[in-house]
């Protein structure tokens, strides 16, 4: 999985690209988590436009960042769910903790 | 008995989930499914796939064997391991339940699996291993 990482002013925009699976998903937090804590951010935005495949592996990425967000008094949303995507999203009830804008400027203006 | 049938076995490692994901979605194509319905089928083999390694085998080496059979337009596929078994499947089936709270899984697998295909039937034996077996008709029209 590749990820890019932008800072826009106080919040990390990670885009990912590929598939995003329990082989990936080690990768994906372990890299976020450690970009959120060397700029030493809590607001995120992950942006799954360029995501292919997921599984409930992703959801799981997506709560545990939510989690240790939270703690941090930080906040996180989601960009450029495709209709798969959404429909494991959507399994699990995420939504409505977690907020899905459609655009990265919608994001960056909410969270 | 049956139309077409394959089987596949691999060593129990992550990066072999997306190997078998493939492997079925290429089998699966005879069938001319619809991009959502192929969709279905990968996600509900990783997950299946995906409970074999974490859980049947907690991460050591051992064998996943997968194999599926066409029937008309029914998929019949099983995902089996000879790893650790589950002790009750009642509650590993239910919709947010995790074994692993640690592995920050959200304990949807198996409500994947039932939600993306049309039935699922779970077997396991304690210290013997667990077969999945899941059917799905496609509608798709070749």
């Amino acid at each position: 999985m590749n990820l890019e990482f932008q800072v826009k002013i106080d919040k990390l925009l990670v885009n990912m690209r590929g598939e995003l699976d329990h082989h990936s998903a080690e990768e994906v937090r372990n890299r976020i988590d450690d970009r959120l804590d060397r700029d030493g951010l809590n607001k995120l935005i992950m942006d799954f436009s360029g995501v292919s495949f997921m599984d409930s592996s992703g959801i799981g990425v997506v709560i545990g960042r939510y989690k240790k967000l939270d703690l941090k008094n930080g906040s996180m949303c989601i960009v450029g769910a495709n209709d798969l995507v959404k429909r494991v999203f959507e399994l699990s009830g995420l939504f409505k903790i977690v907020k899905l804008y459609n655009s990265v400027e919608e994001a960056i203006e909410n969270i | 008995m049956y139309d077409n049938s394959m089987k596949v076995e691999f060593v129990s490692k992550s990066q072999n989930e997306s190997f078998a994901r493939v492997a079925v979605a290429a089998f699966v194509s005879q069938l001319d499914p619809t991009i959502e319905e192929l969709t279905d089928v990968k996600t509900a083999v990783s997950e299946a796939v995906t409970n074999s390694i974490i859980h049947g085998y907690e991460n050591r080496e051992g064998i996943v064997k997968i194999e599926a059979f066409i029937k008309d337009r029914e998929l019949t596929l099983t995902v089996e391991d000879e790893g650790i078994g589950i002790e009750d499947i009642d509650l590993a089936r239910q919709p947010l339940y995790t074994s692993r709270p640690d592995l920050e899984r959200s304990g949807m697998g198996f409500t994947v699996m039932e939600t993306f295909m049309d039935s699922l039937k779970v077997e396991s034996k304690r210290n013997k291993g667990t077969r999945v077996i899941m059917k799905k008709v496609f509608n798709s029209l070749s």
